[in-house]
């Protein structure tokens, strides 16, 4: 990423007013300029500024995680977050509850013309607070720019590397009946902040997204008794009940939920009422589920509390046996009930 | 969780199911209907058949307005995407209703038509004045609830001189289609539903009161009982119509005095009444032609009908020969007796409206109860 633009030769990009146009993506002076001026800027690193196709990174010792996830949020900015924070936690958090410590991702851009650069310039910065927060370096990147009304703003794509736990076995598939469920904290923070910011909501409560990079909880967890720990998620789309029939379908397992354990806000609460939605449906972006042998779920659940995004964790529940592999939940009335993957498109474009 | 915690209380839960379970007679069974999806979901949702004693049977009603809506009416929102090149504004449930040839309006969307996802009629306004060179249709559904909004927006429109605006009409109406199943061959003649009273819908009798009721209440000896969505205004009401029924009583009892009154909303009744007018007959999933059940845009305002500005005409459509919606809706059967319930028919590829929207039937026993019925896999 670097270019032939010599300082003072060309007008300096107009941040302030300017806008993105086709020759933003077109691999001319201009991309060039909109790099340097703008996420070079911001992003900038030894790595980055290495200007090939493609960046040379060191040797690591452990064994290597990838994941790769595309963000098209839309409003982009919403209550406690944005699109470009939400890219960084998005796949950090994937590395995280692999066990994985993250260590680079790359971020490729999708921009539509006519895109105010100001927010650029925005997203851009609140990449870099997220990354250097995290501590993962971003060492490539991409932009490509559509036509005006081909696109919604931005959509990025990042994708994260990260260096495995040394003896880390987490895996979908490694619950067994008898293993205890716990949650970091509220659910449906991140879906209902941006529901309540969709303009064509009625509604204006003060909810914010609870995006947050997991990685520092997850090594805690992983420090306090990462043997007993089965797998992690971080229950994003679809939200817990997603979360929780995936893990019951791969390990081939049942899941029993305890309605009235399952932390939740008033507010988020309310506006869920409202929509008629189910808040073990709706997204979450820093929130981390975990299933763990019974011997450790105490210790876990201690260590989650003891750190500032696990303060409200609590036990949810358990893993049965159960040829079906439902995923039931005790009521709070006492009834019983399935907890079913969303079907349909309740919520899109929610991160 | 917490929250409005004083109608979803587990203690006061327990403390009512102790009291169904003391006053249901062991000797008889009680079978009671609850008109309305917000209740068919509530008592899913909360699991309330596990508190009920076993002779205590809760029959799904046709008030879910997503699934009595005929093939036809979503054709015809179909064909206005489609054919007419308006823009479709609709609630999320209905874009997954199957309509005929495999068709749906989430499908007319993917083929190019422009159908908007909105959250009451107000966004269709919204989406009108800021697309004046289009016209936009907002697909109306619903009982008495949803009716005085879709009146407001109407005459909003006028008075803004919202030339680009019109409703397709599918408005319906509760008291003729209780009526239609209490006449029904099947509760009347043969006995094979047979009902021992209702629950009826809460936010509907806000707007119509509990008058309208107090006929069929006389006139069919059925114990009616209005109720909250709550699930403990739901088991509340259950209660009612055990005692009703054990002193042989048929009257009109309110559990929901938080907000419904005799006459209802006068207001809001009003303004229907000048919006519009009851429709000659109209066609329900299940019920088939019901006269006098639904209602029209008066001629007054004529130039926000959708069928008479797009000069749409109604075909019905018979519904996919292996679905049971229609008597479901009727209450003759159970989603479980529909043969491709939960193999063929599951709410990501729904043959019928019953396993559409969360308040259908056929829906709210997959997602919430099919545990309970599941076989174990070989
Ligand atoms: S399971 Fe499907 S096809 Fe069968 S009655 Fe219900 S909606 Fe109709």
């Amino acid at each position: 990423m670097s270019g032939q633009v010599k300082a003072g030769y060309a007008r300096a990009l107009d941040i302030k007013r300017g806008r993105v146009d086709l020759s933003h993506g077109g691999g001319g002076r201009a991309m060039v300029q909109l790099v340097r001026e703008l996420f070079a800027r911001h992003l900038g690193n030894t790595w980055l500024e290495q200007g090939n196709d493609g960046t040379v990174l060191p040797p690591i010792s452990g064994r290597l995680v990838l994941t790769t996830d595309s963000h098209v949020v839309a409003p982009l900015f919403f209550p406690g977050g944005d699109i470009g924070s939400l890219a960084v936690h998005g796949t950090v958090n994937d590395l995280a509850v692999m066990g994985a410590r993250p260590l680079w991702l790359t971020a490729g851009f999708i921009l539509e013309e006519g895109f105010p650069l100001g927010d650029l310039d925005r997203i851009a910065a609140s990449m870099a607070r997220a990354c250097a927060a995290a501590g993962v370096l971003l060492v490539a990147g991409d932009t490509k720019v559509v036509e005006h009304g081909k696109g919604d703003g931005v959509f990025i794509t990042t994708t994260g590397v990260g260096e495995a736990h040394p003896h880390c076995t987490l895996s979908g598939s490694a619950a067994r009946p008898g293993d205890v469920v716990l949650l970091s904290g509220t659910l449906g923070d991140h879906g209902m902040a941006i529901m309540s910011q969709r303009e064509n909501l009625g509604f204006d409560t003060p909810i914010e997204s609870d995006s947050a990079a997991l990685h520092g909880l997850t090594a805690r967890l992983m420090a306090c008794a990462g043997a007993d720990i089965r797998l992690m998620r971080d229950p994003t789309r679809g939200g817990l009940a997603a979360t929780m029939n995936e893990i019951a379908d791969q390990s081939g397992v049942g899941v029993l939920l305890d309605e009235a354990a399952i932390p939740l806000r008033p507010e988020v609460a309310a506006a869920c009422e409202l929509l008629g939605l189910d808040p073990l449906n709706v997204a979450n972006e820093g929130k981390l589920v975990l299933v763990c042998a019974e011997q450790a779920a105490t210790a876990l659940l201690a260590t989650m509390r003891a750190h500032p995004l696990g303060r409200a964790a609590a036990r949810i529940g358990g893993i049965t046996t159960d040829a079906n592999h439902f995923v039931q939940m005790r009521t709070q009335l006492g009834g019983c009930r399935m907890v079913d993957w969303l079907s349909g498109e309740q919520l899109p474009r929610i991160c | 969780m917490k929250y409005i915690d004083e109608y979803r209380d587990s203690a006061l839960a327990q403390h009512i199911a102790a009291a169904i379970r003391n006053a249901a007679s062991p000797a008889r069974i009680y079978r009671f209907m609850e008109f309305c999806g917000g209740h068919t979901h509530a008592i899913a949702r909360y699991g309330l058949p596990d508190l009920l004693p076993d002779n205590v049977h809760m029959i799904h009603g046709p008030g879910c307005p997503v699934c009595v809506l005929p093939i036809g009416r979503i054709d015809m929102a179909i064909e206005l995407a489609l054919r007419h090149h308006a823009i479709v504004c609709t609630y999320a449930d209905t874009l997954r209703v199957p309509a005929s040839d495999g068709r749906s309006l989430l499908r007319a969307r993917a083929q190019g038509g422009d159908v908007r996802m909105v959250y009451s009629v107000a966004d269709a306004l919204k989406i009108a004045r800021n697309n004046p060179g289009e016209a936009v249709v907002f697909f109306a559904i619903g009982f008495e609830t949803t009716t005085p909004p879709t009146a407001v927006a109407i005459r909003q429109a006028r008075a803004e001189g919202l030339k680009n605006f019109s409703v397709l009409c599918c408005h319906v109406l509760t008291p003729s289609a209780i009526i239609n199943i209490l006449e029904s061959p099947e509760v009347r003649v043969l006995g094979t539903v047979p009902l021992d009273g209702f629950i009826g819908p809460a936010h509907v009798s806000t707007v119509i009161g509990s008058r309208p009721y107090d006929f069929f209440a006389e006139e069919y000896r059925k114990p009616v009982v209005i109720a909250g969505f709550e699930p403990l205004d739901v088991m509340q009401a259950i209660l009612m119509l055990v005692r009703q029924v054990n002193e042989g009583r048929a009257e009109v009892e309110n559990e929901f005095t938080r907000a419904v009154t005799s006459g209802g909303n006068e207001k809001a009744q009003k303004l229907v009444s000048e919006v519009f007018e009851l429709r000659r007959s109209f066609e329900w999933r299940g019920l088939g032609e019901v006269p006098y059940s639904a209602l029209k845009i008066r001629s007054h305002y004529d130039e926000f009908d959708a069928e008479r500005r797009f000069d749409l005409e109604y075909k019905p459509v018979p519904d996919n020969k292996a679905c049971e919606c229609g008597a479901i809706l009727r209450g003759v059967k159970k989603p479980t007796d529909c043969k491709i319930f939960g193999t063929v028919c599951t709410p990501e590829n729904p043959m019928g409206s019953c396993m559409v929207s969360s308040e259908g039937a056929c829906a709210a026993h997959y997602s919430y109860g099919r545990h309970k019925h599941a076989e174990v896999p070989a």
